[in-house]
C-alpha cells in the first residue's frame, strides 16, 4: 500500500482517498466542520487546512498520494484554523448561553479545541431571518456557517430542501418551498437532513437542554476524540460497502 | 518583609453582575487573595476612579457612552486588562438588541410595550446615551486576555488571576474553557 507521512507519522492510503479519509482511516483526527464521512467534500470552512510539502491544502478535497509530507499539528497551523474559527463566529450570531447546541455543538467543540477564548474580529451582528413555521424543525439561521451539510443530505434524502443562495457576507440558507418557510416544505422529522447540522441552525424542536451540563457530547470529551469514535467507523463502513 | 500588594480593579459594563457572583464564588480564597491584593474601583470596594493598577478586570459589553468611558479608563489605569464572561467577549444577551433599530426599542421598552404605564422615554440628561448598538469590548479596546463562560466559573477565574499574580500568561485547560 502507498505511503504518506503524516505530523511525522508513516500512514497508509487506498489509492482515491483524500488526505483527511486517509487520516481518518488511520484514527488521526484533521479539525473540519463541512467535512462529513458520508458525504461529498465540500471544501468550505477550510479547518483542515494542513501544510502538504509546505504548502497549505483543504485535506478534504486534496487527493492523497505517495510520499507526501503533511503537517497537520504545527503551532502555525493551529494559528490558522483560529482565525478560521473567529470569523465563523463573528460573522454569524452565535450566542452559546441561549444556544439548544451549546455542548453539543461542532463549531464551540472547535473553539475549545483550538483553545479560542475571545472572537479576536469586530462583529457584524448579522440580522438573518428565524423560520419556526415547521411544527417539528426550528431553522435558526443566526448560526448558519454555510457547511452544506443539510443541502447534501437533503439531496441523499431525494428531496432538495435547501440550498445556498447569494454570494459572500449575503449567503443564506434558503428553503425550497412556494412561501420558501420550512413549514410549506417537504421536510420531515426523520430525514437526515434534520439531524446533519454540526450547528445550532437547523435543530428538532423539543429535544433542547434535555441533557444537563456535564453529560453533553463536548463536555468532557474533545471534538477530536468525538470524531475519531464516531466518524471514523463510519468511513470504514463506507469503504466495507464499497468493497462488496 | 511585607510585599507590595498588587492592585486589581473591576467592573460590570453591560453585564448582569453573573462575573461577579461567581468571583465571589472562588469562596474562602478571597481571604488568600485579599492577603496578596488590594481592590481599587470595584463594586466591592465603592472606589470610584481607578488609580494604577496591575490587573482590570471588565464583566459586560458596551452598550452606553458610559461603559465607553469607563472601559477606557481601565484601559489608560489597568496593565493588564482582562475580559471576562460571554458578554463583554461578544456583546452576550444584551447584544441581541442588535438586529433592531434603537428607537423601536425604547419605544417599545417605555411607550407600546406590554404592562407600560405612565409612557415616556426617559431622557434625564443624568442618563448616559445608548449607542446604537452593544460591542464587545475588544472592539473598543485593547484587550490582553479573555476569560469566556456565562458566567466562567470561580476555578477558571481563580486558575486565571493565580497565574497573572505570579507573572504568567493564563493557560486554561480543556475543562475551564466554555462559552456557556
Ligand atoms: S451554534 Fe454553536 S457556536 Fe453558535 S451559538 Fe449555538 S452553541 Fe454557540
Ligand atoms: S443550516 Fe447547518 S447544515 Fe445547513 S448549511 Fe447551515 S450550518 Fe450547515
Amino acid at each position: 500500500m502507498p505511503t504518506i507521512s503524516f505530523d511525522g507519522q508513516e500512514i497508509t492510503f487506498e489509492p482515491g482517498q483524500t488526505i483527511i479519509e486517509a487520516a481518518m482511516a488511520s484514527d488521526l483526527y484533521i479539525p473540519h466542520l463541512c467535512w462529513h464521512p458520508d458525504f461529498p467534500p465540500h471544501g468550505s470552512c477550510k479547518l483542515c487546512s494542513v501544510k502538504v510539502n509546505g504548502r497549505i491544502c483543504s485535506a478534504c478535497t486534496f487527493p492523497a498520494a505517495e510520499g507526501q509530507e503533511v503537517v497537520s499539528s504545527s503551532e502555525e497551523v493551529r494559528q490558522l484554523r483560529l482565525r478560521l474559527t473567529q470569523m465563523l463566529f463573528v460573522e454569524g450570531n452565535h450566542f452559546c448561553p441561549s444556544c439548544e447546541k451549546s455542548g453539543q455543538c461542532e463549531l464551540q467543540a472547535m473553539g475549545y479545541y483550538l483553545g479560542m477564548t475571545d472572537n479576536h474580529y469586530p462583529h457584524f451582528f448579522p440580522v438573518r431571518d428565524i423560520d419556526a413555521s415547521h411544527p417539528h424543525v426550528l431553522l435558526d439561521r443566526d448560526r448558519c456557517i454555510f457547511c452544506e451539510l443539510c443541502v447534501r443530505a437533503s439531496r441523499a434524502d431525494g428531496k432538495n430542501v435547501f440550498e445556498l443562495a447569494g454570494r459572500g457576507i449575503h449567503t443564506r440558507l434558503v428553503v425550497d418551498s412556494p412561501s420558501g418557510k420550512l413549514g410549506d416544505s417537504n421536510l420531515d422529522v426523520n430525514d437526515r437532513a434534520a439531524h446533519i447540522c454540526p450547528v445550532g441552525a437547523i435543530v428538532v424542536k423539543e429535544t433542547a437542554f434535555r441533557i444537563p451540563i456535564g453529560q453533553r457530547k463536548y463536555d468532557r470529551r474533545t471534538i477530536a476524540e468525538v470524531s475519531v469514535a464516531e466518524e471514523a467507523p463510519l468511513l470504514r463502513k463506507r469503504y466495507e460497502q464499497k468493497e462488496d | 518583609m511585607s510585599k507590595k500588594k498588587i492592585r486589581i480593579a473591576t467592573t460590570s459594563l453591560a453585564g448582569c453582575f453573573g462575573c461577579h457572583m461567581s468571583f465571589m464564588d472562588i469562596d474562602e480564597r478571597l481571604l488568600d487573595l485579599a492577603e496578596i491584593a488590594d481592590f481599587d474601583r470595584s463594586p466591592l470596594s465603592d472606589i470610584k476612579h481607578c488609580e494604577q493598577c496591575d490587573i482590570g478586570i471588565v464583566e459586560g459589553g458596551v452598550c452606553n457612552a458610559e461603559n465607553v468611558e469607563v472601559l477606557r479608563e481601565f484601559r489608560n489605569h489597568c496593565k493588564i486588562l482582562v475580559a471576562i464572561g460571554a458578554c463583554a467577549i461578544n456583546g452576550g444577551i444584551p447584544a441581541l438588541r442588535n438586529r433592531c433599530d434603537l428607537g423601536d426599542c425604547l419605544e417599545e421598552a417605555f411607550l407600546t410595550g406590554i404592562g407600560v404605564t405612565d409612557p415616556k422615554v426617559p431622557g434625564d440628561p443624568e442618563l448616559p446615551l445608548l449607542l446604537d448598538k452593544v460591542h464587545p469590548v475588544h472592539e473598543v479596546v485593547k484587550i490582553d486576555y479573555s476569560l469566556p463562560g456565562c458566567p466562567p466559573s470561580a476555578d477558571t477565574i481563580w486558575a486565571a488571576l493565580t497565574a497573572l499574580i505570579e507573572g504568567n500568561a493564563p493557560q486554561l485547560p480543556y475543562e475551564l474553557i466554555h462559552y456557556d
